[in-house]
């Protein structure tokens, strides 16, 4: 196998989460294309963890899924506080800093 | 080697169709169901690679709970399971470009710099010599990220409790 297709993969997934943050109006959705972004990073680490013949690519894969789950689960409960303060959880309807 | 390359694309396709789906679909809880696509296609890789460990990990973590919690997310938040209004915002072509200009620059750089590299799994990397890296070489990040967790456990508890 080609170190090259597991690092093409984990870019165009990448990319594709750039484009959900970007573009989704929903909280959640935008939380989704973050989980999409580091689940690319993660099948970089792997394959080059693979490629090297170390277990270092496995060890950061799993800090990098450690941290990922601490991160929704913070960014739920934060959605969830703003749902309850503005009963709503849009994106676009958020604007209280800007005026 | 032939056979590995087959299972490559048929996982990498169903990956890039789920992808595609949780920043196009129009339901969230089918977006929420993509991602199980694309993270159970991700777990897939890492046992093509020889990465037991990770893959059987990213299965619990990933598909058992931090799904269930995008789940009780929307539920929780009430979102619209068949909005009459889209759920992007009208940046959908400016954020287009921004995603194919980045595909385009790590696509090139990748080709460019990794184009002879080849993965060649001599033998599957067995649990004991990741669980012993990790409680030897890399404790201390371990330590970290044990106090990290407990952090966002009390976090979450206290962003989330009604006072």
């Amino acid at each position: 196998m080609l170190l090259n297709q597991f690092l093409l993969l984990g870019a165009f997934l990448f990319s594709t989460g750039v484009y959900g943050v970007l573009v989704r109006k929903h909280t959640v959705l935008v939380l989704m294309s973050i989980e999409l972004m580091l689940a690319a990073v993660n099948i970089n680490l792997v394959a080059f963890g693979a490629a090297n013949h170390t277990v270092a690519g496995q060890v950061f894969a799993l800090f990098v899924l450690t941290i990922a789950a601490a991160e929704v689960g913070i960014g739920l409960a934060i959605v969830l506080l703003i749902y309850r303060n503005l009963r709503t959880a849009d994106l676009d309807d958020l604007e209280l800093l800007k005026d | 080697m032939v056979a590995e390359n087959v299972v490559f694309g048929i996982i990498a396709a169903a990956m890039v169709i789920g992808a595609l789906g949780v920043v196009r679909t129009k339901n969230i809880v089918h977006a929420a169901l993509y991602l199980v696509v694309v993270l159970a296609g991700g777990a897939a890789q890492f046992i093509l690679l020889g990465q037991e460990f990770v893959a059987w990990v990213q299965v619990l973590v990933y598909i058992g709970a931090v799904i269930v919690l995008f789940l009780f997310g929307i539920m929780l938040t009430r979102a619209p399971m068949h909005p009459k209004e889209s759920l992007d915002n009208d940046l959908r072509w400016p954020g287009a470009a921004v995603a194919l200009f980045l595909a385009g620059i790590l696509g090139g750089l990748l080709v460019k710099t990794f184009h002879a590299d080849k993965v060649d799994i001599i033998a599957p990397t067995r649990t004991d010599a990741v669980t012993n890296a990790i409680f030897t070489k890399y404790i201390i990040p371990f330590e970290v990220v044990g106090v990290l967790l407990l952090g966002a456990l009390i976090g979450a508890v206290v962003l989330a409790r009604k006072d």
